[in-house]
């Protein structure tokens, strides 16, 4: 409507344009590579794991007198779990999902081959590992009482079969029809896939990496671990676990006092798991507020010193009829067109600024669109700092035109 | 002069609050926020052992053959060392110094029968992993050679594992019981900590480890394994002698070349190493191995996460922003006192006088900025603290030359977005504004 005059009187404030409108760009530029990193964060450290974290704690034991009969101690512990009032189920694994780190193999199609056609998380369990986590068969079978057996360290025993993700399934057998089939996890004898699992997340939680490209890749083994350091996953009744816990602890302790025991709910694990993610996360969205609120400043003071500039043309206008909204509009017209100028050149920014970020860093691909939700915001941010300002114009007298400044 | 233009800044910074606090708050939490970022990166990269860095190696051999190194290094070489090869070199002592490590965690039974045992991570080494790190000693001293060689059972303590079970008296002779074994206590290291932890980075590399120190020889006899990575690669034999005769990697290496020559005789000397091991079957490829110094070490194993650059990055662009704001703020204010520079130019005042105080009157927003800057700075490096894992307990802290740097910074930074207005304002032209007043 009223560009032109905008446009002519901009032209005398090049310098202060520029500047409104290169802050915008670089702001623009660097929230929504902020806002790409937040996301991807946070939608990486709310991925279920597949169990039953609500129920589920792990207990450590650590016997401390080497004795030789550990199995059978196990075998205790085990028994006094699973018949703990509260208890639904319980078993002995070698590690846990967010656990941190873990047992990574190699799982191959042929003995022979060169380069491996998968890699998974290796856990180990007995035939009540399923339903302690609470994973669902979406095909075959669980181990049997008779197949599992019992794995000292640094020890391959003999494996009847083994239960996959069906995230690990589909990469070893694109086609399908995984169930039965082969493969070669650790030794290079043939092993069939018995069962498939819905959903078992890894160990690992680091967001990028070598680790982060199969963390839905799991395979179990009916290996029951047995050493003088034990891991013990105990899923209580609903609603229960904080009673059971406690009961757990001091069962285990009645019966074997000389151990060191420590127990660690689902939910305290995942809270650790992710600690350092959602620090970034903090930091980030701090950051990019505060950019936001210094560019909003730094818009405010600009348009009061133009506004203040130009107070006597403003009570001209208004004493030739201009209203109060024509000022106001005026004033946010004159900052849109600045933040569209700025846009423009943000999203550009933004674009390059993540391009060299996938390169240089581990940094994710910005989906495009963040950088028109950026555009958005910076618009939406330019129209509301300007309005105190433009609100300050309108209400110059217009007797200020008479009296000559 | 100065002193009085200074005088004058100040006046002029007083005349108008609104806007000089905007500029001196947008360049306080643009150096906050900068600082604070700087800080963790210089903390996190910065050299763990500055006097020696360029003197310890860590020697890598290639014992898996060409085809197997997926996903891991694009050189195709693995980190650490299996046993067979820790064993080789040890034996071979080309180096001035060298020790084969490991960390483990084992129980440690207080003497105290009312407190329960507790785990403690103990690292497993040769003697010479003590003179080789500079490791400073309070009582005793490390374990002798003799000690390596017969497995004894001797242990040297931290400084705070001292304090934790002997009070922190000389504790030399007395016994720990470790792993339910009684170890006899040669030694106890005075405050050292090395960031990030170079020597084995697979172990949170900027937190709390190693509390025990014992001999490597001690800890295969007794079965002890690592509890950082293992990876192997085929088939691994049954039990405790066939990870010994594995090649699994699970083992750090170092050895200390005091001298440019030193260093090129052991690179000769692992190829030879390679070659010998082709020769009689056991690798089936050429020699592949690389010798590393500690900063190389460092930026090879990626120790600072790319989150903490983007981090970085981010705090600088968010800088860039907040001085651009400054500059616009500046621009408005000097501007705006269009008026009084005209009338200073008509009695005389030359160019070069409006000028110096334009530009001193930056500087003096500048040092507010700082000021509040650095106040931020600890703020945020506090926040840092409490939000970043448990691993980075022992990072990042404030010192004089970060203080130097921040003031400077903001002083030079807010000057250089001052130059723009201020030459703008020496352009006023006397005649016009004072026609407008």
């Amino acid at each position: 409507m009223q560009v032109r005059p905008i446009l002519s009187a901009m032209r005398r404030n090049k310098f202060g344009a520029l500047l409104i409108a290169t802050q915008m760009a670089v702001t623009l530029a660097f929230l929504a590579n902020a806002l790409t990193l937040i996301e991807q964060r946070i939608a990486w450290s709310e991925r279920p794991t597949g169990i039953d974290e609500a129920d589920i704690f792990v207990m450590q034991s650590e016997t401390l007198d080497h004795p030789d009969d550990l199995a059978a101690r196990l075998s205790r512990d085990l028994d006094a779990l699973r018949s703990l009032p509260g208890v639904a189920d319980a078993y002995a694994t070698d590690m846990y999902p967010l656990q941190g780190g873990g047992w990574t193999d190699t799982v191959d199609l042929n003995p022979d081959q060169k380069t491996p056609t998968a890699y998974a998380a290796h856990y180990m369990g007995d035939e009540h590992a399923l339903h302690t986590m609470g994973l669902t068969l979406v095909a075959g079978r669980n181990f049997s009482a008779a197949e599992v057996v019992d794995r000292a360290e640094n020890d391959v025993p003999p494996t009847s079969g083994y239960i996959v993700t069906k995230a690990l399934a589909a990469k070893l057998f694109p086609d399908g029809g995984a169930l039965g089939k082969s493969i070669f996890v650790e030794t290079s004898k043939p092993v069939p896939i018995i069962g498939i699992v819905d959903r078992l997340q890894g160990p690992y939680t680091v967001a990028t990496g070598l680790f982060s490209t199969f963390d839905e890749n799991s395979v179990l083994s009916p290996h029951r671990p047995i050493g003088e350091r034990n891991v013990y996953m105990v899923r209580a009744q609903p609603g229960q676990i904080a009673a059971v816990m406690k009961s757990a602890e001091a069962g285990l302790f009645s019966l074997d006092g000389d151990r060191i025991l420590k127990s660690k709910s689902m939910r305290e694990v995942r809270l650790d798991a992710y600690r350092g993610d959602r620090g970034l996360i903090v930091l980030m969205s701090a950051i990019c507020t505060a950019l936001l609120v210094v560019t909003g400043f730094g818009i405010i003071g600009l348009t009061s010193y133009w506004v203040a500039q130009r107070r006597q043309q403003i009570g001209i206008r208004r004493a030739l009829g201009a209203t109060r909204q024509a000022i106001v509009s005026y004033f946010q017209t004159e900052n849109f067109m600045i933040a569209v100028a700025g846009a423009a050149l943000g999203i550009a920014l933004a674009i390059a600024l993540n391009l060299w970020m996938v390169r240089s860093f581990e940094m994710v691909r910005m989906d495009d669109s963040r950088a028109f939700v950026g555009a958005f915001i910076i618009l939406l941010l330019g129209q509301c700092a300007a309005l105190w300002p433009a609100l300050r114009a309108a209400s110059i007298p217009p007797a200020l035109a008479t009296r000559g400044g | 002069m100065f002193s009085y233009y200074f005088r004058l800044g100040l006046r002029s910074l007083r005349r108008n609050m609104v806007l000089t606090g905007l500029m001196i708050a947008a360049i306080g939490v643009g150096i906050g926020a900068c600082m604070t970022a700087l800080t963790v990166f210089r903390a996190m990269s910065g050299d763990p052992i500055p006097q020696k860095s360029s003197r310890l190696f860590a020697p890598q051999i290639d014992n898996w053959g060409p085809d197997k190194h997926n996903g891991g290094a694009p050189d195709r070489l693995e980190s650490q060392l299996s046993y067979i090869d820790v064993m080789g070199l040890m034996k071979a002592h080309a180096a001035k110094r060298q020790s084969g490590m490991l960390a483990a965690l084992l129980s440690l039974r207080p003497a105290d029968p009312a407190q329960k045992p507790t785990k403690v991570v103990v690292r497993a080494a040769f003697t010479d992993f003590f003179p080789m790190f500079d490791v400073p000693f309070k009582y005793g001293g490390p374990w002798s050679a003799a000690d390596d060689e017969a497995h004894a059972a001797v242990v040297v303590l931290t400084k705070d594992m001292n304090d934790k079970l002997f009070g922190g008296s000389n504790s030399v002779g007395k016994t720990v019981r470790l792993g339910n074994e009684p170890y006899r206590v040669s030694g106890v290291l005075d405050e050292w900590r090395v960031l990030p932890r170079f020597y084995d980075l697979a172990i949170r590399p900027f937190g709390d480890g190693d509390s025990i120190f014992m001999p490597f020889t001690r800890a295969i006899e007794k079965q002890t394994g690592s509890i950082g990575s293992n990876t192997c690669s085929g088939d691994v034999e049954p039990g405790w002698e066939g990870r010994l005769r594995s090649d699994c990697l699970w083992l750090q290496f170092w050895v200390e070349l005091p001298t440019q020559a030193d260093v090129q005789r052991y690179r000769a000397f692992l190829n030879n190493y390679a070659a010998e091991q082709q020769k009689i079957g056991r690798f089936h490829w050429p020699p592949h191995t690389q010798l590393r110094d500690v900063t190389e070490w460092l930026r090879y194993r990626d120790v600072v996460p790319s989150e903490v650059r983007i981090l970085i990055l981010l705090s600088f662009g968010f800088l860039l922003v907040c001085l651009m704001n400054a500059m616009g703020l500046m621009l408005a204010k000097i501007m705006g006192r269009a008026g009084d520079i005209g009338v200073r130019r008509a009695l005389g005042a030359s160019r070069a006088a409006i000028f110096a105080q334009c530009l001193i009157e930056s500087a003096v927003v500048g040092l507010a900025g700082a000021i509040l800057g650095l106040l931020l700075t600890a703020l945020g490096l506090g926040a840092a603290r409490a939000l970043l894992s448990k691993d980075f307990v022992a990072l990042a802290h404030l010192d004089w030359a970060d203080t130097g740097i921040a003031v400077l910074l903001a002083i030079g930074a807010t000057v250089l977005a001052g130059l723009y207005p201020t030459w703008r304002a020496a352009h006023v032209q006397p005649a016009w504004q004072l026609k407008a007043q």
